[in-house]
């Protein structure tokens, strides 16, 4: 029973740090802000979520400590990293930080133009 | 639905009041019985059945979890490929979803969803804008999104 409970364990925390370290990989090697955004928003959540969850069943299995904090720290976690990817990535295109050269299409760059001229911001 | 489940609680309590037994599995078993009555006379209600939505609640979730695991599969295998192959793109997706709630939750899966992140949401909030990383399958993005996600949050919001 210990072996399972080990097995699950390591498996985790290996797979939450194999996703940091994509993360943080991705962050030096993506060319721009908003590339960048994906890298660091989607493997750090799962990444940090891993890691909390092999911590939950360790000592769970192996210390038979219940702790449901770190399960309420799952799902903030859960809710809040997309969103704070979307407000960074979005305040930086307001403020005029330039998309990477090769980008193919770019729809939103009209919109954000006519709400600043609705808006009467330079 | 609110009401249905006030009704079930209510049924529960009758139900331990009935036996003059008051535990938690007494109320269980009052819970379970309410619920076969409540499903008994689902024509009565206006809404449909609450577990119905509880069922496509679940569903969401396990949607969810799928599309963040292979969101992470996905931006591992771009990131390690010794030659970056990158096609980035904004494009303007239109939704057909109408209140703030599900909007939210709608760009919070667009998020977590293989190479999409939601920068801007238009102020009439009728269409988002989704910076997609590898932009020669647009196509193929926003149906996924179409059939996929706003399908199982329209089934969560429908009444």
């Amino acid at each position: 029973m210990t072996i399972l409970a080990n097995i699950l364990v390591i498996f985790f925390i290996v797979a939450g740090l194999v996703f940091l370290a994509v993360a943080a990989i991705g962050v030096l090697r993506l060319p721009d802000l908003y590339t960048r955004a994906h890298a660091a928003s989607k493997s750090s959540t799962l990444g940090v979520m891993c890691i909390l969850l092999g911590v939950f069943f360790h000592f769970w299995l192996n210390e038979n400590h219940f702790n449901p904090t770190i399960l309420l720290g799952v799902l903030f976690l859960f809710i809040t990293g997309p969103v704070g990817a979307h407000i960074m990535s979005r305040s930086s295109y307001i403020a005029g930080v330039k998309p990477w050269s090769g980008t193919v299409r770019d729809d939103l760059k009209l919109e954000i133009e006519r709400m600043k001229k609705e808006q009467n911001i330079k | 639905m609110s009401f249905q489940i006030l009704l079930n609680l209510f049924l529960a309590f009758l139900w331990m009041f009935l036996s003059s037994n008051y535990s938690v599995s007494r109320f269980i078993i009052g819970y379970l019985l309410g619920l076969v009555v409540i499903i008994a006379l689902r024509k009565f209600f206006k809404s449909r059945l609450y577990i119905d939505r509880v069922w496509a609640v679940i569903k969401l979730s396990v949607l969810f979890i799928k599309e963040l695991i292979l969101a992470n599969v996905s931006v591992l295998t771009l990131v390690v490929k010794p030659k970056l192959e990158l096609q980035p793109a904004f494009f303007k997706y239109d939704t057909k979803l109408t209140e703030e709630w599900e909007i939210t939750l709608l760009s919070s899966l667009i998020t977590l969803t293989p190479g999409t992140v939601v920068v801007h949401v238009s102020d009439d909030s009728k269409s988002l804008f989704i910076h997609v990383i590898d932009s020669n399958d647009i196509e193929e993005t926003i149906d996924s999104i179409k059939n996929s996600f706003e399908k199982a949050i329209l089934e969560v919001s429908r009444t």
